[in-house]
């Protein structure tokens, strides 16, 4: 048996487990959060100043947190930081957290925006740095309920910065889909309606997705943390998923293929990010979208600093620029999501955006399920039970996929 | 004995770094992927587990989704290689044997010139036409009919539009090789053209297709992208390897064994047909 695994795979669930207890009674930042017994964190050593820039910057990113105007002249957050740190921005724009971890595990990057189904893999790997956060000013301002959580820190210690959040939602095309959907169902069990043209995000953790529903639809099975599934309830999640591959067109991982899919009606309802509407909206493809009532799955994204990291007095630079109260507000209006620089909300084009984006509403945000690796100890606490871990849901998705 | 020491040197030195590079770079290569293959991962931060397991193997032979995907590829390979070389004898042999001596020239061209675009861009010049709102659909829908959009059939067809040159070209030397009068025997003795085909043409040209075919085959039986582009949810052994790359390294060098398997196993079938002995 793979016993090293098994024991390490522990290590980390004990930390997520203990810190999703400590963080989930009070909602501020807790400094005990990400205390645990056998998560450790490999002793890396953190930046001590930063100095002059390298000259270049290499960015791993979710596609629309890197923008140098090239989609839209009028979204340019990279030219005036050249301009001013005098770092030249390489940017690979990564279709899925696991991409991302592997593309970081090459050492080839020196920062990378890492969802919380990524930053504890990449803290464990050694992949990823604790983040000195006296280096990058604008820290100061990240709402504290960002700060010190599980999904971003270790006993305390920040490996990142905060730099926000959302949820995944549900897009359609108004002249296909005629009934406003509001729920799930419309991917699920009312996907026949539209067969061969729903999509879906093509990656295991999408699975959750699936369980997300079935604790609205199917409270029987006890689904309490759509991340943490034993057998039965995965088993339940990857009948309903294949259910809905009968009507699936394609799936998606690369954002232009979904937009193009969408603007040219191969695709006319399912899953989406906010930028991606935006996108698609922008080349007049008649798309509406939608945060169903079960409540969604989504992301709350960190920026970290690679261990390798050749440029990392750049990297630094990045970090505060990125959180800084404009950039932060224009990243937030582009993707679509919540800004986590609380000085952003005054910055924003659209002065109900945070609003909008629930920046700081912390109930809003206990309705979406942030993405988290899923280990065999279950993060919703049970200990009666063994929970599938990421390797087991990697092979589900093969096999819904067929 | 000085000089033909001499000469060895020589041609061990203009030898040695092909072979090298054949060596290190190349079989060397393939030798570490299998030797990843009987490795394992950490399921939590995915980094490869120098364990020696044999697990891998275990599951590509016996969970059934493999099996399927594995079925999937290799029948979309033997389509493509079919389609290929349906389409490649008639054209080949219009270019050799019926076109004027002038035009043959052009139309070698012609066949050759998608080579020179760009992979991708075919690829994705497919998709568009082959999208709901696409030229396809457009010149369907007054008959009546509506195009295959995206899936296997989708795949197949670019697939061999895309490998159409490799099948062609060498179906085309062979038979501007076959001499002129063989025909005219065929001819004189009484042969129809029909039979003339069964017993003289294609028994020549038997070796160039199965030599086009390990290229049409091969390739497509490696294919990931264009099924990302166009297959809409179709998996093919390259799509998992793929997605396993980054999630499950040993796992994914254990699924590539598959694939080598099959075209070793296609290389022999093809060598025994006498068909690498004119390549």
């Amino acid at each position: 048996m793979r016993t090293t695994p098994v024991l390490r795979a522990a290590a980390a669930a004990c930390a997520l487990l203990l810190a999703a207890a400590c963080s989930s009674g009070s909602g501020e930042g807790n400094d005990s959060a990400g205390r645990a017994h056998g998560f450790h964190a490999p002793d890396l050593p953190m930046q001590k100043k930063v100095g002059k820039g390298e000259g270049e910057l290499n960015i791993v990113a979710w596609a629309g947190y890197v923008e140098d105007g090239s989609n839209d002249p009028d979204v340019d957050w990279v030219t005036p930081f050249e301009k001013k740190t005098g770092c030249k921005v390489n940017s690979k724009v990564a279709g899925t957290s696991d991409e991302m971890v592997s593309l970081m595990k090459t050492g080839q990057y020196d920062t990378v925006s890492a969802s919380g189904d990524a930053t504890l893999r990449l803290i464990a790997s050694g992949d990823a740095a604790p983040v000195n956060t006296g280096l990058v000013p604008n820290y100061r301002d990240i709402f504290p309920s960002l700060k010190r959580q599980p999904f971003n820190s270790v006993d305390g210690q920040m490996y990142g910065i905060p730099h926000g959040r959302g949820a995944n939602l549900l897009m359609y095309r108004t002249d296909e889909v005629l009934d406003e959907p509001d729920s799930w169902s419309a991917v699920f069990e009312d996907a026949g309606r539209h067969a061969g043209y729903v999509t879906a995000y093509d990656s295991p953790i999408y699975i959750a997705d699936a369980a997300l529903y079935l604790m609205e639809t199917r409270p029987k099975l006890g689904i309490k943390d759509p991340y943490a599934l034993d057998e039965k309830q995965l088993e339940a999640a990857v009948d309903l998923l294949k259910k809905q591959r009968k009507s699936i067109g394609e799936y998606w991982s690369d954002y232009q293929k979904e937009v193009s899919a969408f603007k040219s009606g191969d695709s006319v309802v399912g899953t989406t990010w906010q930028v991606i509407a935006n996108l698609a909206a922008a080349e007049k493809a008649p798309v509406k979208v939608v945060l169903p009532k079960e409540g969604a799955t989504g992301w709350s994204d960190t920026w970290m600093v690679g261990a390798k990291a050749k440029n990392p007095n750049c990297a630094y630079q990045w970090l505060d620029w990125i959180v800084s109260p404009k950039v932060n507000a224009q990243v937030g209006e582009w993707f679509g999501e919540a800004p986590a620089n609380r000085k952003a909300c005054a910055e924003t084009s659209d002065p109900g955006f945070c609003d909008t984006f629930h920046a700081d509403d912390e109930a809003y945000f206990q309705r979406v399920r942030f993405w988290t690796t899923p280990v065999k100890e279950c993060l919703d606490g049970r200990e009666d039970v063994t929970c599938t871990d990421y390797a087991r849901w990697t092979k589900a998705w093969t096999e819904i996929k067929g | 004995m000085t000089t033909r020491h001499g000469e060895r040197l020589r041609l061990a030195g203009l030898l040695a770094p092909p072979l090298i590079w054949l060596a290190a770079a190349y079989l060397g290569s393939l030798a570490v992927l299998f030797l990843s293959a009987f490795w394992t991962t950490d399921s939590f931060t995915t980094d490869v587990v120098r364990i020696w397991t044999t697990d891998n193997f275990q599951q590509v032979l016996t969970v059934p989704v493999y099996r399927t995907i594995a079925l999937r590829t290799l029948s979309i390979a033997v389509a493509v290689t079919v389609v290929d070389a349906l389409l490649a004898l008639p054209m080949a042999y219009f270019m050799a044997r019926v076109a004027p001596a002038r035009l043959r020239g052009a139309l070698v061209v012609a066949v050759l010139t998608p080579l020179w675009a760009s992979y991708l861009v075919k690829a994705y010049a497919w998709r568009v036409m082959l999208g709901e709102h696409g030229l396809i659909n457009a010149l369907a829908a007054p008959l009546g009919l509506h195009g295959p959009g995206y899936g296997t059939t989708a795949v197949v067809l670019v697939l061999a539009y895309l490998w159409l040159p490799y099948m062609i070209l060498p179906v085309y030397a062979a038979l501007e090789r076959l001499p002129e009068q063989h025909l005219e025997a065929s001819a004189d003795l009484g042969a129809g053209a029909w039979q003339t085909l069964r017993y003289v043409v294609l028994p020549a040209v038997r070796p160039a297709v199965l030599a086009g075919s390990v290229f049409t085959f091969s390739l497509s039986l490696g294919d990931y992208v264009a099924v990302q582009i166009v297959g809409g949810k179709t998996q093919m052994l390259g799509n998992v390897i793929a997605s396993q790359v980054t999630l499950d390294l040993p796992m994914a060098a254990a699924l590539s064994a598959v694939p080598v398997v099959l075209i070793v196993c296609y290389l022999t079938a093809v060598r025994r047909a006498g068909a690498l002995d004119s390549l």
